[in-house]
């Protein structure tokens, strides 16, 4: 996925990378950068991945086969974790670092020796966080959402590690953006006004914000649980004065906004891809941009719908009801301009346009799903049981993943040089596609037949659909090496591509294929 | 006018899914053959998509509030993809489509912005006469206290003297897989909550240790158990019948594994039941003037052990260390100058760890018969006893002194203890 070969371009004769590991390690360059966080974040793909495994295997029959309850526990709860933090995240900052300054014009990130920094810290945290797996007592147990105070009272030592690890994933994502808040609103090239960046640029820079916001308070809730578990405080503790419910305040205080951290930046990347392959402009730009900001804005005051079964007031419950059924309606506005996009078009079907279209249904049902939750009665029959699993992963692996797919299939002539792979790309598309939606639509079924989540042994009703899904896992989790080797196979070669392979608008088709080491080292003319 | 549409549109869903079932069953035949490779426990499952309508009248209108919004998406679904897989068949460059170029519409996108929003205020009416109707715990008839514990559910008659532990009977083989397993297996408890039919029944929920949940679907109540807390909830039950429940809250190693039973009968029945409870607790508290030899203790101490010990500490007193430390072999279970601590920890806990307090979940005789089984298995040969008078004594005095009657301390000649 790097671009180290280019040597044509005449400002570059002085400026080429430097050789051997120390590159990498030294290195202040964003493409250097964008592609270890993909690297980075794909084996944390594949280390969650292969947990999900285990929890699929697991549950593929009634009763206790393969690992014991505690473990059982660790292995979601770390799934979750490296998912969000170390696969989706990372691999948004990457696509970040890669496209945003050659979509706004701008020769690297405005802060290059800082975004060495935030990427090199994520590495150790996530070897911290996972060798907490083989430490005495085990890894983490208390879930992704590490309620209080089976995560303080009653966790294992290990967790001080998975404080310590938080924390730094934490100080990375905020420098991350930081970075990426200066370089979008400093680096623009001339003409570049903010209603004239692209929608990944503009959905990364709200996504940036959100992190500023909401990464100090998972800090903040982390502190507070190393307070409790070391230092006599009882912030979570009644017995000791404190509420075990603050903790869930605090920690969906961050929680919601996190979740659109992880989908704000799929919508800018399939607001880019969709009219390429539709052959005509994005239909409501502008009403793009307000959508994304809207929903965002309403991240913040929704929190507590995670906790409709907390026995908050009532009149909390009604205003987080009202407040969540409200985003059903800038997410609409996305949906229905993505589909006047495609409205009378000229379509062709190329990998990412697959995996967009994909991400624009399955998205959609999972949005579905979500307006089902807000209703607060009924959320009393689907909390916490397998209908909110589907839910999330709905949203989370054919919105965020393989908006992540299609960025990669649609960015890779551009990094590399190469066209990929067609056919075993739309073979990867079709085997993910039918894999996610064997393993997680079967899930909406059980849950609403009342099977709890988070069970590593269930009762004997939900045995067939548990089958089913964990067939579809394996066939998922299987599928995700055939693109490791798309990927590689389009690094080491392949067919050459021009400039501009999808025939599209964008300052980055405007620089050559591969992209030279340095771009923009003056800035374009921007109509 | 708009309520009879819905419930045409119920009545066809419904029929919709059960021809659907039927046809999921008439497949069955080879899915089964081709799962019977693997499983033979799919003979019990069933392929169920949808909630259930439940036995109260919350439960009921949340099921239709659940139709409503399903069918709301459903429709909203098929048009919006109808558009979209249209034009994907359509406007196809290789069927010669040329790309128009449009971008906006105010009017299509002010359409689009406000008629959604008039739907979910549609659907916010209904939606809030049942919260609020959830929220209406007034003038019950009944008070039930609900406390969840690390793997089990406490349910307390309030005013009626009577509380008993609700836990997990379905037995280690059949988890394990070395037994066939039970219709009901992981669903059933060895003592249900008993409920009358027809009357207003409130649930205080609270919990002793981490956090739980309190579910049962055929109720639609659910209500997170916090500890330190008391959270209320209250249901009407229909229908007289035996409705399953699980814990809806991750709490730990067994949360999976602690079901909700409730035992639904008509009101005469569930007043003879309540009679019945109170007299055998009576007889539970005669327990105590029995006579409690050594053996008996044992026998009565494996039991109990394997009951609400061994989940943690494990069958064989190995525990699972760091977390749920071994008893085989601790110093606290076999070093004579120890049984107080022993007694202390039982009945107090350990504060901040998993070890709660027993003094209120077990008897006098079940606890003095719990730490001499400990003291005295897997090689812990202590020959010490422990018995139920003294642990009454306790419970006055606060601290641990032996009784001069329990003759079983000092004449036992300990062989094991040399080396310790």
């Amino acid at each position: 996925m790097t671009a180290v070969t280019d040597t044509s371009h005449h400002e570059d004769h002085h400026h080429g990378p430097a050789k051997g590991l120390m590159r990498w390690v030294l290195t202040t360059n964003h493409k250097d950068i964008g592609s270890m966080y993909l690297w980075f974040s794909f084996a944390m793909f594949l280390t969650g991945g292969a947990m999900a495994m285990v929890i699929r295997a697991e549950l593929f029959q009634p009763g206790l086969q393969i690992i014991e309850p505690a473990f059982f526990n660790q292995m979601t709860t770390m799934h979750g974790l490296i998912m969000v933090f170390g696969a989706v995240m990372p691999a948004f900052v990457g696509l970040a670092n890669w496209m945003i300054p050659m979509m706004i014009g701008a020769p690297d990130m405005a802060l290059p020796r800082m975004n060495n920094w935030s990427f090199w810290i994520l590495p150790f945290a996530a070897l911290m966080l996972i060798s907490t797996l083989f430490m005495e007592g085990g890894g983490p147990n208390f879930g992704w959402t590490f309620y209080a105070p089976l995560s303080t009272d009653f966790s294992p030592p290990s967790t001080t590690f998975f404080i310590f690890a938080i924390h730094m994933l934490g100080i990375s994502s905020i420098m991350g953006a930081i970075n990426i808040i200066a370089t979008i609103l400093n680096l623009r090239a001339p003409g570049m006004t903010m209603m004239k960046m692209p929608l990944f640029v503009w959905t990364w820079l709200i996504t940036a914000y959100l992190l500023i916001a909401v990464m100090p308070v998972l800090a903040g809730a982390v502190t507070m649980m190393l307070m409790d578990i070391h230092f006599g405080t009882s912030f979570f503790n009644a017995g000791g004065g404190g509420d075990p419910v603050l903790f869930q305040h605090i920690f969906w205080f961050f929680g919601h906004p996190e979740v659109y951290i992880m989908i704000l930046p799929s919508f800018g990347i399939v607001s880019a891809i969709l009219p390429t392959f539709a052959r005509k402009p994005l239909f409501g730009y502008t009403s793009m941009v307000y959508a994304v900001a809207s929903i965002a804005f309403l991240s913040f005051i929704v929190w507590a719908h995670h906790m409709f079964t907390v026995g908050i007031p009532l009149v909390g419950e009604l205003f987080f009801m009202y407040a969540t059924m409200l985003i059903a309606v800038p997410t609409g506005v996305k949906v229905f301009n993505w589909v006047s996009t495609m409205f009378r078009g000229s379509m062709t079907f190329e990998t990412p346009m697959l995996f967009s279209i994909a991400f624009v249904v399955l998205f959609t049902i999972g949005g579905f799903s979500g307006l089902m939750l807000s209703i607060a009665p009924a959320d009393f029959q689907y909390h916490d049981t397998y209908f909110v699993v589907a839910h999330f992963h709905y949203v989370l692996v054919p919105g965020a993943i393989f908006a992540i797919f299609a960025a990669a299939y649609y960015w890779l002539p551009k990094w590399t040089g190469h066209m990929y792979d067609e056919t075993l790309g739309k073979t990867h598309f079709w085997l993910s596609f039918i894999g996610m939606n064997l393993t997680f639509f079967p899930m909406h079924f059980i849950g609403l037949a009342g099977m709890p989540r988070r069970i590593p042994d269930y009762a004997l009703q939900f045995a067939d659909f548990n089958m089913i899904a964990s067939i579809g896992g394996f066939m998922f989790g299987a599928t995700q090496f055939l693109f490791l080797f798309i990927v590689i196979k389009c690094i080491r070669g392949g067919e050459k591509v021009g400039d501009n392979p999808w025939e599209t608008d964008g300052l980055e088709w405007s620089v050559p294929s591969p992209a030279p080491y340095h771009t923009f080292t003056t800035p374009p003319d921007v109509k | 006018m708009m309520l009879l549409h819905t419930r045409a549109l119920f009545h066809w869903i419904t029929e919709s899914a059960s021809k659907l079932k039927a046809l999921f069953f008439m497949r069955r035949g080879w899915l089964a053959g081709l799962m019977g490779a693997f499983v033979s426990s799919s003979a019990w499952a069933d392929w169920t998509v949808n909630m259930t309508e439940g036995v109260t009248a919350v439960s009921r209108s949340i099921y239709s509030l659940h139709m409503i919004i399903f069918i709301i998406c459903v429709v909203i679904g098929v048009l919006v993809f109808g558009v979209m897989f249209y034009s994907i068949l359509v406007h196809r460059k290789s069927k010669g489509a040329v790309p128009q170029q449009f971008h906006e519409s105010t009017v299509v996108e002010i359409l689009w912005t406000t008629v959604p929003f008039l739907i979910l205020v549609g659907m916010a009416i209904p939606a809030t006469k049942t919260l609020i109707d959830i929220y209406n715990t007034d003038e019950s008839e009944i008070d039930i206290k609900i406390t969840g514990y690390q793997w089990k559910w406490q349910y307390e008659y309030v005013g009626e003297g009577v509380s008993f532990f609700s836990t997990l009977s379905t037995p280690r083989e059949q988890i394990q897989n070395s037994r066939i397993k039970n219709p009901n297996y992981l669903l059933e408890v060895d003592e249900p909550l008993v409920l009358p039919v027809g009357k207003k029944v409130r649930f205080l929920v609270t919990a002793a240790d981490v956090i739980h949940s309190w579910w049962v679907p055929a109720f639609a109540v659910k209500r997170d158990a916090i500890p330190g807390f008391i959270n209320e909830a209250w249901t009407n039950i229909d229908r007289p019948g035996i409705y399953r429940g699980q814990c809806a809250e991750l709490c730990g190693k067994d949360h999976g594994f602690m079901p909700i039973v409730v035992d639904v009968r008509s009101e005469e029945d569930y007043e003879k039941w309540l009679v019945e409870r109170k007299e055998s607790a009576a007889q539970e508290r005669m327990i105590l003037e029995e006579d409690w030899p050594m053996a008996r203790l044992m026998t009565k101490g494996k039991q109990v052990y394997g009951k609400v010990c061994a989940a943690c500490h494990q069958v064989n007193g190995q525990g699972m260390p760091p977390i749920f430390p071994a008893l085989k072999g601790a110093d606290v279970a076999v070093n004579k100058t120890r049984v107080g601590d022993h007694v202390d920890i039982l009945m107090n806990g350990i504060k901040g760890t998993a070890m709660q307090s027993f003094a209120n979940q077990l008897n006098e005789a079940e606890i003095a018969a719990v730490i001499t089984y400990e003291r005295n298995a897997w090689g812990n040969k202590t020959g010490e006893m422990v018995t139920p008078k003294e642990i009454l004594e306790y419970k006055k005095s606060g601290k641990y002194t032996p009784d001069p009657d329990n003759k079983t301390v000092t004449p036992f000649v300990n062989t094991n203890q040399a080396g310790l």
